[in-house]
Parts: structure tokens; sequence; C-alpha cells
């Protein structure tokens, strides 16, 4: 039996503990938020927190995780948050597939670094979309850090 | 026209609630299956959802539910189709709610929906009409139910907001409060629809319905079905187009934790289990033995020379010629020639191909896929299983990306419903990426030779044009008659540009490799070969590209105008920042008119930093103008992806490129601003999805053309070892 703690629930699993994050969450937690893009790391569309750091699920074996704590985009809540609201307002998604895994790194990304400049978010942002969101996907983050300051202030 | 006018003067005394506008009238056969709705279902009680007509249906609070045939990928559709019916409805836009149409209710009710075909950027162009009229028949009969209660006359009522308000005594009622009356009324004769000055909704930046689930993680795409007792397949098809399979050991797998069953298709061998990773790993593990069908030994190279031969028979067909071209070739002062090639190209969706089918014991067949067109969806699926489509229901999802790889071919549905059938249970089947890339219906390749003639004055006096490529309707099983394709010479075929002598020519070349539509077609390397080849010949006459283009542009208004926009938003002719340079393009494609400026700097011999795209579109009229402009940015972005790194190539029958390592996608980093600016001249519905890809490869390549002076004789870039920074 492993232990799994996704956003705040503590799950058993009788699995085999090399399957991926990505598998446990989706085929076995019913959390199909995290999307399933090329299973080897390069596209982002699975990524997740652990223990607040981004990372792609598709890479990482449930066993590993075992006793951290897992962040999806489910556990985010229902769209309330800043970088989901600048993400509204911008009317970032098109298909929406890649969105949990942008949304997810970037929130990452804003908790490591609070006002990132463009050249950041070109470092830090490396998932891809098809649709070709990634310009008001830099400026939903702007967006998101800038209201994130102020609220700080 | 006089006769029209006094008709709508005269029209307008008689129902003042109607508004101004174009009478449409119901001899059009869109609008006589709008008629067909059934009357007899509409008929509820206050306390239930009434359909008063096909596409709107009110429920008691007020909501308005209007129904889209077309297939929401990412484009917009979900939103742009229910603001055409919202418009003439008068509905409060606050409480619409789109919802999909069954594809089996539109077989049952005789095609009231018409097409579901989501493709050609035909969405919006080829509906606005019959759904605008929708909304305009159920503003009429809401209206004329609400005067009926209050028993007064249906011009001394409006319509605002969902709220008919009767204008003297300042009596009001919701649509909710009408509709099951208005639901048993005789639709009108004839409506009139508003005219663009009088839009509310159209024309404005409404967000879109689709944003706020998409913002958490809830859509439901294909890949996020689950139906009770269902199983999970992974799928592995002969990695030579054509082939068979021969033979597996299901034994070496089958102890497997989790597998279930190992299923051999035709084509095809199946591992399904009760998670996907267990059933992809299972498969990865499966000994499997191919009949190569004798393609087994094709490669690039081949492909190639057939291309070649291609440009240099006597077979090829001319598809369009004007003037003597021939003459002015032998006429010519100077003449410019170039051969051209593009790759194929996959179109590698986020969400991989998949399908969830269910298959009842009852015979009922259930399916639930991400698909362009559901009505193929539909059909692919009760074929398969040997039932009456009518026992067949398509249940559309979201969809990760469609770009024309999930309409016309349904081979994914098909897969998951023999694998359904072979297992007794509900099966999901979904693809890896490397399943994705290397058995998709490819952007065909391609080879085109150009030949302009310049007079002694420097201006064109002649072009001709071979393509040289296999055609997609031969592909897909349609007969192209006597070596025509309509696809294969798109942009070619009719041109814009002012050629004194013209001729077309298409060599249809017959390859293994599968082919089908990706984003924009054809129009996405004959656009390449076409504006790329006019810098070059702009070049030899000494001219401005931009200069030399509007030369020929004198009678073709919209296509000028479209790269006047471009070019002066880009600031085109004022003077750059050093080793910074500009290309640009234009090109008219599935109704739209679209013309861009490419501005890059030049960092070495190789590398090149994107700046900005500025764009300029004619869509005619604008529905949504902020989805346009991520649409602007859309095309842009997967036409830059393709131009910049996208090849498939071939090798012992085979796609060799698997997953996004070697074929590698554009991302944050190396894109560039994208400006876009609409100049709607408003006499027409024009497409939006495709229309912005077509120009930027063009426009990218004049641009390194200017920097370099090299002329870019085949894509991709990487080729050439030119790489973005």
């Amino acid at each position: 039996m492993l232990q799994l703690k996704v956003n705040g629930q503590t799950h058993e699993l009788d699995i085999d503990p090399d399957t991926p994050l990505l598998w446990a969450l989706r085929d076995h937690l019913h959390l199909h938020g995290t999307k399933y893009g090329c299973g080897t790391g390069l596209c982002g569309s699975c990524t997740v927190h652990v223990d607040d750091r981004a990372v792609r699920a598709c890479l990482l074996s449930v066993s590993a995780v075992s006793g951290k704590t897992v962040t999806t985009i489910e556990g985010l809540g229902s769209g309330s948050g800043v970088v989901q609201q600048a993400w509204r307002e911008l009317e970032v998604p098109q298909c929406g597939y890649c969105q949990p895994g942008m949304i997810m790194a970037s929130v990452a990304l804003l908790r490591e670094n609070p006002s990132p400049t463009n050249a950041d978010i070109a470092a830090a942002i490396t998932n891809i979309c098809r649709c070709g969101t990634y310009n008001r996907v830099r400026q939903a983050i702007l967006a998101a850090a800038r209201k994130g300051e102020a609220s700080d202030a | 026209m006089p006769e029209f006018k006094l008709t709508r003067r005269a029209f307008l005394v008689q129902s003042a609630v109607a508004g101004g506008g174009l009478l449409v009238g119901f001899h059009l056969p869109a609008a006589r299956s709008l008629l067909a709705a059934e009357p007899a279902a509409a008929v509820a009680t206050d306390q239930q959802p009434v359909e008063v007509n096909a596409w709107i249906v009110i429920q008691p609070d007020d909501t308005v539910v209007i129904r889209v045939a077309r297939s929401e990928m990412g484009q917009g559709i979900f939103t742009a189709l229910p603001m055409l019916v919202a418009e003439e409805l008068g509905c409060d836009w606050n409480r619409v709610r789109a919802e999909y149409v069954s594809a089996n209710d539109n077989l049952r009710r005789n095609q009231v929906f018409q097409s579901m075909s989501t493709g050609g950027s035909r969405s919006i162009r080829g509906s606005q009409e019959y759904l605008r009229t929708a909304g305009a028949v159920a503003r009429e009969l809401l209206v004329t139910a609400a005067s009926r209660k209050w028993g007064v006359a249906v011009d001394d009522c409006r319509v605002n907001n969902s709220i008919i308000t009767h204008t003297a005594s300042g009596r009001t009622l919701g649509f909710g409060a009408v509709a099951a009356e208005a639901a048993t009324l005789k639709p009108p004769e004839a409506v009139f629809l508003k005219e663009p000055e009088e839009w509310q909704l159209l024309g404005t930046p409404v967000p879109r319905l689709d944003t706020p689930d998409k913002i958490a993680g809830k859509p439901v795409f294909g890949t996020d079905v689950e139906v009770p007792g269902m199983l999970h397949a992974a799928i592995h098809a002969c990695p030579v187009f054509g082939g068979r399979l021969k033979g597996f050991d299901a034994a070496a797998i089958e102890k497997r934790p989790g597998v279930v069953k190992v299923v051999g298709l035709e084509d095809a061998v199946a591992v399904v289990a009760e998670s996907w990773w267990q059933a992809q790993q299972a498969l990865l593990a499966l000994p499997v033995t191919w009949d190569e069908a004798g393609h087994g030994q094709v490669d690039d190279a081949q492909i190639r020379a057939d291309l070649e031969a291609g440009l240099e028979t006597d077979q090829a067909v001319t598809v369009a010629v004007h003037g003597k071209p021939e003459a002015a070739q032998s006429a010519a002062e100077q003449q410019v020639e170039a051969t051209f090639f593009a790759p194929y190209l996959a179109h590698a969706t986020m969400e991989p191909m998949t399908a969830t089918a269910a298959v009842h014991d009852d015979g009922r067949v259930e399916v639930w896929v991400p698909t362009q067109n559901a009505t193929a969806s539909l059909e692919a699926a009760a074929r398969t299983a040997g039932v009456d489509p009518l026992r067949v229901e398509v249940h559309n999802t979201q969809l990760g990306g469609g770009f024309g790889r999930r309409g016309a071919n349904q081979d994914y549905t098909i897969q998951a419903v023999q694998i359904a059938m072979a297992v007794g249970r509900p099966v999901k089947l979904m693809w890896s990426r490397e399943e994705d890339t290397q058995h998709d219906f490819y952007r065909p390749v391609s080879m085109a030779r150009l030949k302009a003639t310049l007079n002694r004055e420097g201006r064109l006096s002649g072009l001709t044009v071979r393509i040289a490529a296999p055609s997609i309707m031969t592909s897909l099983g349609m007969k192209a008659n006597d070596g025509h394709d309509p696809f294969a010479l798109q942009g070619l075929s009719d041109p814009f540009y002012a050629l004194p002598a013209y001729r077309a020519e298409y060599a249809l070349r017959t390859l293994h490799v599968p082919i089908g539509f990706w984003r924009s077609v054809n129009h996405s390397q004959n656009a390449y070969f076409r504006e790329h080849f006019l810098d070059q010949v702009a070049r030899v006459a000494g001219q401005d590209p931009y200069a030399f283009r509007l030369g020929l542009l004198k009678e073709a208004p919209k296509q000028r105008a479209v790269l006047e926009a471009a070019a002066e938003h880009a600031g085109w002719g004022t003077p750059l920042p050093a080793k910074t340079w500009r290309g640009i393009a234009v090109e008219t494609a599935f109704g739209s008119h679209c013309a861009q400026v490419v501005e890059l700097r030049l960092e070495d011999d190789n590398r090149f930093k994107l700046l900005r795209v500025v764009c300029a579109i004619d869509t005619g009229h604008v529905v949504n103008p902020d989805t346009i402009a991520a649409q602007m940015e859309s095309g842009i972005t997967y036409g830059l992806t393709a131009a910049l790194f996208g090849e498939i190539t071939i090798g012992r029958g085979r796609v060799e490129q698997g997953n996004f390592d070697d074929y590698p996608m554009l991302t944050l980093r190396d894109m560039p601003e994208v400006e876009t600016h609409l100049v709607p001249s408003g006499d027409f519905w024009g497409g939006v999805g495709e229309p912005p890809l077509p120009p930027v490869a063009p426009a990218l390549c004049n641009a390194l053309y200017a920097a370099t002076g090299r002329p870019i004789h085949s894509l991709p870039l990487s080729k050439h070892g030119l790489h973005p920074v």
C-alpha cells in the first residue's frame, strides 16, 4: 500500500510503485485535470506541484512522491486564484488541454519569483501549447504578478 | 434594388419589433429544416424546458440553452455560434448556456441541425444565416405569445435582454413565462435579420463561455471519459503504412498485472488493461510481427524522386490558364525560376487520438469522442458495429486540439468500437504520443516549380506554377477526376494577383503515406511557394517586395487593403535597427484575406530572434474580435512551428519521428509578439481558424531572404541550420 497525499487528502493505493504519478492521479484517483501529452517530460501537460514545486507527473513514480504533498489543478479551487483570474481576464485558453499544466507551472513560478521578467518567464514556462496561447500566458503571468504585488502591499 | 427596399419598408410598417434588416425567406433549404422542428415535442408545461425551435431551449428560469452543432476545439465556436443566435433572439447573454447537439438527434430529426462537420474554417460562414434566422424566428414567436397573453398588438411590444415589454403599459414578461405558448405557434413565413449596424452582441469581445471551466481543469476531454465497467486500451498499428498484422505472442504479456486481453485487428494490435499505463507498458513488451505489404523499403529519397518526376512529367493537368504564359516566356527580358519542397507534417494535437466505446447487449452503441464531425463518428461506429446508425449515440467531448485530424478520418473511433466488441466491455482507447505522430493523416509532401517572366519595364508578364504532390481526395477514397484535386492547388488555381499570363498545373503523385486535412490544407505550402517566389522575382525586378505586390493588386482591393494595413502597422519602409529585417506576405484562404509582416533580428549566420508578427485580416463581418485575435496568434504559432521545425520523414516505409524531441514545437521562449489588426470590409463572412496560417511561413522566409540574400528552397528552416535564438 502506498500513501499518496493529493490536494489535502491522503489516499491508500494498491498499485505498482513504478506507476507514474500521472496515471495514479488519472486512472486511480480519477483526477483528470492533469493531462497526458508526451509521457517523456517534454510537453508539461502533466505539470503538478510536489511540495510546492512544479514537476512533470509523467516521469515521477508514485513511490517517489509517497509522503510528499501533491497539488493538482483541482487543488487550486474552482478558479478564483490570482493566476486563474488573470487567465480568465486575458482569455488565455483555447482548446484548454495544456492549460492545467500551464497554470500549475505559472503558479509555481510566481511562488518562487513573485515578479518575473519576460526572460524569467521564457526560461520557466517550457510547456507546449499547440493552440499558440504563449503570448497570453506570458501576459497573464505578468498580470498575476502585478496583482500579487498589489495584494501584498 | 428598389423592389427590395419597398418590401423592406412594408414589412417594417407591419412589425416594428422585427427591426430593420435582411428579409430571409423560408424557401432556403436551411430555413426549411428549421421549420421541420417537431412542434409536438416542443409543447411543454411552464415547469419544463421548452424547445422553441431546434436551436433554442428556454428554461422556466429564463436560461436560454443554445445548441451548437460544430465542435469546440479551441477556436471559440462554442461562444461564437450562440452569439449569432442570441443577437437575433434578444436574450440576456448572461443567461445563455451552450450545449452540443446530438448526432443521433440530428439523424433522427432529418438533419434539423444541418452539418456537424467542423473544418475548412466553415462554422460561422456555413451556418450564420440559419442560426441568426432561428434566433429571429424564436423572438417573433415569443413576442407573439406575450402579445396574445396581454391581448395587445405584436407591434406594441419590444424585446431586450430576455424581457418582452408592452411599451404603452410597461408590462413585462420574461422569455420563460411565454416559451411554452410560443412553441405552439406557427412560425412566421419570413423574418428580418438585423443590419450589422444594429448588432449589439456581434462584433464585441464577449468572454468565452468555456473559459471558467478551462482554467479549473474541469472540461471532459476524450481522454477524461469514464464509463462504468470501462477498461483501458493502448494500441500499436503497423508502423509501415498499408501493412497488416501478421502475429503476436500474447502469452508473453498476458500474466502482467492488470492486463485483460490482447486484441488483434487487421492492421494493429491493442492491449486492454485495468489502467492505461499497464496497457501501454505491456504493449511495449509485446512481440509483434507485421506484413509490410511491400512498402517496407520506401524512404524519403524515393518520395523525393517521385515528386521530381512529377515536375517533369507530361501527364500533369492544367488547372488554370489565362493569357499566353509560354509566349511570355519566349518574349521575356528576364526569367526567374525556382523549385521548392514542403515536407509531410503531423497535426500533433496536444490530446492524442482517443475514443471510448460501449457496445451494449441490446445492440445499442455509444461512443465518446473528441470529434470534428460527430456525424462521421456516428457513421463510423455504426458501420464498425454493424448496427443501424439510429442505434448509435455519439457523446461529443471537448477536443484537445483538432487542426483537421479529427474530422474525415475516424480511424481511432473505429478501433475503439472494434476493441470494445472484442472484449465485451466498454473500452477507452488512447494512443501514445508516438502512435499519434506515426499514424497521422499528414499534410501532403509537395514540390513546386515556378517560373516568372519580366518584360523590359521590369513588370511581371507571366507566371507558371506546377505542383507535384499526392492528392488528399484520393487518399480519403474520393475520386480525383482526371487527375484534378481542388485542394492541391489551393491559392494557385484562382490567383488574385493581376497576372497578364498564367498557368497552373498539377501532377498527382501516388505515395503510400496517408495524407489529410492539416490546418489551412494546401494553402500552407502553396502560399509559401508563391509568396516566397514573388520576393525573388521582385528582387530580380529591382523592386521592393511590398511595392511589387501592390503593383499586382490594383484589381484586388481586399487583398490590397490587408497588405497595406499590415505594412503600415509594421512601419514598412521605415528604418530598422541594425541586423533587423522584415518580410511580408498575403493570402486569401477560407473566405478571408490575411497579410502579415514578420520582423526578426539576425544574431549570427544561423540564428535569429523572432521579434514580432504584424497581422491584418479582413474576415468581412466580425463576430468576436478577441477570438479572432486569439486565432491569429494560434494560426501564426502553428505556421511558425512548421516553418521552423516541422518535418515528418519516411524511412523503411515508416515515420521516423515519434515524440516532441524529434518533432519539436515552438514554445513560449521563441514566440514573437503578435499584433493583430482587424480590417473588416463588412460584406461577407470569412473564416478565422485557418487564414492566419498561410502567410507566416513566406513572410518569415522573406525576412530571412532580405537578411541573407539566400532564398529558402525547402522547409523547415532547421534543415538549413537556421534556428531561432
